[in-house]
């Protein structure tokens, strides 16, 4: 139990369920890609089986190279390599929203896992608790 | 049922809390419960007792007070989300508490459902 997790005792409730946090937005604009990798890091605390997905301009949350001193932004990118020692490791990228913004796989800072629509479909129709941001 | 909730759009901007207070509302008719009501990113705005909305219009913040005291529901406002937007114990409106991510997390997990509302 501690602040972070508001007080929640995370260690307890022995229930594991599929956790599914759905990045759709562009990194910077507006906070959402920000704040969600806030939750998802804190999910990592409860032992519970979570999952990554980024489909629409939420790809470009992955992409390398990013530098945004320009734009007064703290660059958070690195945070997406870290999520590996946080035992979080199953990041999906729906393969249309990577093709339609001229990406490959090799333009991500992370390993991924590509997936047609309608197996992204099919994934998300597996889970306990999806959240969007 | 057991419903969890998240708020994540501020009032009067975006629709998000007047649907999600409706579906509320609808879901405790029908003898459902309500396990919390999470307010993350610009959701937190709907925790300030400081709104003042015109006489002509819905008051959310009381409307969310109100049911709070009426049912005795948990309504969590993210404690990192709200200090950045200058939410605070001192201008919480009263049925509301301020707390951490965890009880998103949580809610998740012991909730049959988790209901977004949000953008």
């Amino acid at each position: 139990m501690n602040e972070t997790t508001g007080g929640v005792d995370e260690g307890d409730p022995g229930l594991v369920k599929k956790f599914m946090f759905v990045n759709r937005k562009a990194p910077y604009g507006t906070i959402y890609a920000l704040e969600g990798l806030e939750v998802v890091l804190i999910s990592a605390a409860f032992d519970q089986d979570v999952s990554m997905v980024f489909m629409d301009d939420g790809v470009y949350q992955l992409v390398k190279g990013q530098h945004t001193k320009a734009i007064g932004m703290k660059n958070f990118s690195p945070t997406y390599r870290a999520l590996e020692g946080y035992d979080i490791e199953k990041l999906y990228v729906e393969q249309k929203s990577m093709e339609a913004r001229g990406l490959t796989e090799a333009d991500l800072l992370v390993p991924v896992e590509t997936l047609s629509s309608a197996d992204m479909a099919g994934l998300m129709r597996s889970q306990d608790v999806v959240i969007d941001f | 049922m057991k419903f969890g909730i998240m708020i994540n759009e501020g009032p009067y901007t975006h629709q998000a809390s007047d649907t999600a207070y409706q579906f509320v509302q609808a879901a405790i008719k029908k003898g459902h419960e309500i396990y919390r009501v999470f307010f993350y990113h610009d959701g937190v705005n709907n925790a300030t007792r400081l709104t003042e909305p015109p006489q002509d219009d819905r008051n959310v913040v009381a409307l969310w007070s109100k049911l709070a005291e009426e049912h005795g529901i948990d309504l969590v406002v993210c404690v990192a989300a709200a200090l950045r937007r200058g939410i605070n114990d001192d201008n919480l409106a009263s049925g509301f508490r301020i707390s951490g991510l965890g009880q998103l997390v949580e809610a998740g997990i012991q909730a049959d459902r988790l209901v977004v509302f949000g953008d």
